[in-house]
């Protein structure tokens, strides 16, 4: 390890560095509190890199414009807060159903509504798996320290592109403004994906044929393979059709090329599990804190430990369900009246005893509380 | 001439296409389609990215890079693609609800910005792909389907609203004049920066049919009844100007282009 | 009778509307309407101007072919 590599930085910093690392050369965003240095430090880097910056307009525009430079061919990302979330959601439903790679950050504030723009929350979890409308499937990421936050961010270029999906990266406003010396990984050390490109002549092509890994070939705009993107369910195409039979293939394959690769796109830390019999699940900077908790219960003789899942959707189904089975309680401590839990109950609720801890009035979670929480409850 | 842009651009296997008899966006269409033709552009150099509504149903019958976007954004996308792709002739095909309603923003702001795309508007005074409703170009008294009772919303002068927001080139043309919506996109595209195009033209089974407009025929001759083109409505008396749509080259600006400043500053570095 | 372009008007029955737009700007009344479809009622009038062609919404009718 040399000095250069390391450095004092903020999460949204560190977000903006593992972007550009994995490649990102495009950012459209619009000022909004707490996820702002994104777009500032974008606008400062980008340029440097030959990469492009732009403030747009608003929300929705912001988007639009990263899923049209994603087609144009570029590495893209947006960064939003909760208000900016709910906008873009039509937009992240067309990424999703023209597969368009791109990432789509939020780090999360008080909310509904404006709600308390200065206060963290993870009051967004169900909003980015059913923002948008329609079935279909989503990843979303939600990294816990600032070193997370980098490579999470270059995790969330290589599933966007591997996939040919919109990811989106969770944060909440302690991970985004929070500073803590990372260690930034060499370039050689870092796996950079790119979406797969044609194999065939532009005559043969079919930009979104049925492979066997179900996710199709990409072809940028401007190489020479023409064709047509659009919101609406096409055939392979990319013609609008309404025929049914063609809909629910699209919208299958949709879900299923990420839901039959869960091993490769869910990622989890677990904290003190060898010997426990009680399990906190806790993500962002909430899981920080159930870190604390647990090592002064451990203290105190209780074997209990953290699950912490980093890919917050599609969800660790497997390893949840193993949870219940293995667990005497299975608690879930979160920055909301009870998300996580929802899905965490679905999962695991037949198995063992689920309980959730959570509120919204802005402040974080202490160790202490759940201390109480899990001495009381 | 029909045949041999019609084999050359459009993706005959979609045809026919879904619009209405007498919808005038086909007309619109081939008069945008006989520009490229003329000024020889390659076909994967052109990236025609429209929104939702009738006319943005045109992309999926054109053999270009085609995108068609969510409702009002076109223009939002456009930028994207054009911003990450200087290179690409980027044409947005839109409608007036998409444009001036759900897209105004959108407008105003790829215009300010200068960006180096060519914008048609497909106005035919209504929302047709809904059924009828009125839109911000409907004019003031005419009747929607939401406007049972005689529109009472001002409507829109789409080229001053572009003019003023900073296009460098603005025109308007009907389905009447083919020929004059030709130049004008081929204008347009010549234009190094934001132009912008509106181009009336008609929706016989909605607007038409809701105010008694006659049939296809009918309202396409209306069109030129209403317009004069602007070299004319400047030696025309002032009783004569009223109600007149003017038609023709409106406006022309230099000013520099939105992503050759960026990628000025790109070389900086 | 036959002018000196030898051109032929040409109808694309299945791309044809029927909404008689090239039927009102005809200048010779060549074409009309019957069950929904353009038809070629009178050859002999038609000068070959074009203007079917040009103003066809659904690219129905033109001047093709030697």
């Amino acid at each position: 390890m040399t000095w250069e590599n390391v450095r004092l930085m903020q999460g949204n910093e560190a977000c903006v560095e593992g972007a550009i690392a994995a490649g990102m050369r495009f950012f459209a965003g619009y000022p909004i509190t707490p996820s702002t240095e994104i777009a500032e430090i974008s606008a400062a880097m980008l340029p440097r890199v030959g990469g492009k910056f732009i403030q747009m307009e608003d929300e929705i525009a912001s988007i639009s414009a990263v899923i049209g430079a994603s087609l144009a061919g570029k590495k893209a990302m947006t960064a939003t807060s909760g208000p900016g979330f709910s906008l873009k959601q039509e937009s992240i439903g067309y990424a999703v159903i023209a597969e368009v790679p791109c990432v789509i950050v939020n780090v999360q504030r008080g909310g509904p509504s404006t709600g308390m723009p200065t206060s963290p929350a993870q009051g967004d979890i169900m909003q980015a798996r059913w923002g948008t409308h329609g079935d279909h499937s989503i990843i979303a990421l939600y990294p816990s320290t600032v070193k997370e936050v980098y490579d999470t961010t270059i995790k969330a270029f290589n599933l966007a592109e591997k996939y040919r999906t919109p990811v989106i990266l969770l944060m909440d406003e302690v991970i985004g403004h929070m500073r803590e010396k990372i260690v930034i990984s060499k370039k050689n050390e870092i796996k950079i994906y790119n979406r797969k490109k044609p194999s065939v002549s532009p005559d043969e092509y079919m930009p979104y044929k049925i492979t066997d890994d179900l996710v199709p070939e990409m072809a940028n705009i401007g190489e020479g393979y023409r064709y047509h993107v659009t919101g609406l369910v096409h055939d392979e195409f990319g013609n609008p059709t309404n025929n049914s039979i063609i809909a629910e293939k699209l919208i299958s394959r949709l879900i299923n090329k990420i839901e039959n690769n869960l091993d490769d796109i869910n990622e989890y830390e677990e904290y003190k599990m060898e010997d426990a019999e009680e399990a906190i699940i806790a993500y962002g900077s909430t899981a920080r804190s159930v870190k604390s908790a647990i090592d002064i219960l451990r203290d105190r003789g209780r074997k209990i430990g953290l699950f912490k899942p980093i890919t917050i959707w599609p969800s660790p189904k497997k390893k949840l369900e193993i949870l219940g089975k293995n667990m005497k309680r299975v608690l879930v401590v979160e920055m909301n009246m009870g998300q996580y839990l929802l899905e965490v109950e679905r999962i695991l609720g037949k198995y063992t005893e689920v309980k959730g801890y959570g509120r919204t009035n802005g402040e974080l979670i202490t160790p202490n509380e759940i201390v109480s929480f899990v001495e009381e409850g | 001439m029909s045949k041999y842009l019609i084999e050359k651009y459009y993706r005959t296997e979609r045809l026919p296409h879904i619009w209405c008899p007498g919808c005038g966006n086909g007309i619109v269409l081939k008069a945008i389609v006989k520009a490229i033709d003329n000024l020889k552009i390659n076909k994967d150099d052109i990236c025609v990215v429209s929104g939702i509504g009738c006319s943005s149903r045109a992309t999926g019958y054109l053999d270009f890079n085609t995108v068609h976007t969510t409702h009002g954004r076109a223009l939002a996308f456009a930028t994207g693609i054009k911003f990450a792709n200087p290179k690409l002739h980027v044409i947005v095909i839109t409608g007036d609800g998409d444009c001036a309603a759900i897209g105004g923003n959108h407008l105003i702001h790829a215009a300010r910005r200068n960006i180096d795309i060519t914008t048609i508007v497909f106005n035919n005074n209504i929302y047709g792909m809904t059924g009828g409703q009125f839109s911000p170009t409907t004019p003031t008294g005419d009747k929607g389907t939401t406007a049972p009772y005689g529109n009472i919303d001002p409507n829109f002068d789409l080229c001053e609203l572009a003019k003023a927001s900073g296009a460098t080139y603005v025109s308007r043309s009907t389905v009447y004049g083919v020929n004059m919506i030709t130049k004008q996109v081929e204008e347009g595209i010549k234009n190094k920066g934001f132009s912008f195009i509106e181009v009336l033209t008609t929706c016989p089974t909605y607007y038409g049919r809701k105010n008694k407009k006659g049939d296809a025929a009918e309202m396409i001759r209306q069109l030129n009844e209403m317009t004069v083109n602007i070299n004319a409505y400047d030696k025309l008396p002032e009783e004569k100007r009223e109600n007149k749509i003017v038609i023709g080259e409106l406006y022309r600006d230099t000013r520099e282009e939105y992503t050759e400043k960026y990628d000025r500053l790109i070389k900086s570095f | 009778m036959k002018t000196l372009n030898d051109k032929k008007l040409i109808v694309e029955e299945e791309f044809c509307k029927g909404c008689g737009i090239c039927v009102a700007f005809c200048p010779k009344n060549v074409l009309k309407v019957k069950n929904g479809k353009v038809l070629i009622a009178d050859i002999d009038s038609c000068i070959q101007c074009g203007i079917c062609e040009m103003r066809c919404p659904d690219y129905a009718i033109y001047l093709g072919g030697k």
